[in-house]
């Protein structure tokens, strides 16, 4: 089994569990020991974002080919992305009570724009619920995937860049610089990051291979 | 003049004092004390846990997907 990359996930996120509290981070005011949600919060958005673009790869792949397989990897990575966004939004907000003073903010376009990308993709799972036939939800559902990952990108990558954000690295010149990192949290913050996008992908295997069984069994 | 000197070291100490505490407050003491292992060992048996759990999951999966395929 291709079980390699479970492996180097779990331990690169071990490694950061342990190392991201242990290790020094810089002294800011505000942010103070909290500049540690840096290792835990941000990589599951880009997780998140991970499985997303999976999701979009797969909803390609199915008009392209008209296969129900591909389409049903295309749900379960979608699905699994969802629910990476809501551990990435409720830790947002506990984060953002204790920095910037409040649960939620208007004022802040990535927060608003992750709202709209959650109720766009709520949107794709009752839109699959609905179609009857599985050829047509296939290719629905794919057309209006594509459709869903453009606006989440405008929402949360591209909007939150163009206006002023409270978020670090947005408002301007986008770059980890400005995330007040130095190399030692660096050290940290990218292995959180490449493990959690390993471990979404372990996630999103099991749930597949479990669809490919429910899907057998209704054959 | 030693008075007027030892008035001005003492104000000078106790601006270096306020000038310490107005340094970002991080958790030293927290640290110092050194139980900080303890949440972090518990907080990677969480993790560990759940790591067992999606084995066990799969295992369960791979003997599905042999009953199946037989």
């Amino acid at each position: 089994m291709r079980s390699w990359y479970k492996i180097l996930s779990v331990i690169l996120i071990l490694y950061t569990l342990v190392w991201g509290l242990l290790g020094n981070v810089p002294r800011l005011d505000i942010l103070n020991e909290t500049i540690r949600n840096v290792f835990y919060h941000v990589p599951i958005w880009f997780a998140m974002l991970f499985m997303m673009t999976v999701s979009l790869i797969y909803s390609l792949k199915t008009l392209g080919s008209n296969s129900l397989h591909h389409d049903s990897k295309a749900y379960d990575a979608a699905w699994i992305g969802f629910f990476f966004s809501i551990p990435g939004i409720t830790t947002g907000s506990l984060w953002a009570k204790y920095t910037w003073g409040t649960w939620w903010t208007f004022q802040d376009p990535k927060l608003n724009g992750v709202a709209i990308s959650i109720l766009i993709y709520t949107a794709y799972f009752i839109l699959r619920s609905s179609v009857e036939d599985e050829q047509k939800k296939a290719k629905i559902s794919a057309v209006y995937n594509v459709f869903a990952f453009v606006m989440m990108n405008v929402f949360i990558m591209i909007l939150p860049r163009l206006t002023d954000s409270l978020h670090p690295g947005n408002g301007g010149n986008p770059a980890f610089a400005k995330y007040d990192m130095d190399n030692g949290m660096r050290m940290v913050f990218y292995p959180a990051v490449i493990g959690w996008i390993l471990f979404s992908f372990w996630l999103f295997e099991i749930k597949n291979r479990i669809s490919i069984l429910k899907n057998k069994l209704n054959d | 003049m030693t008075k007027q000197l030892l008035s001005f070291l003492f104000l000078l100490i106790s601006a270096i004092a306020n000038a310490q505490s107005l340094e970002p407050q991080m958790a030293d003491t927290f640290r110092q004390e050194g139980k900080i292992y303890v949440v972090i060992t518990v907080i990677a048996m969480i993790f560990v846990a759940l790591v067992v759990f999606l084995v066990i999951l799969e295992r369960k999966l791979k003997s599905f997907e042999n009953k199946i395929k037989n």
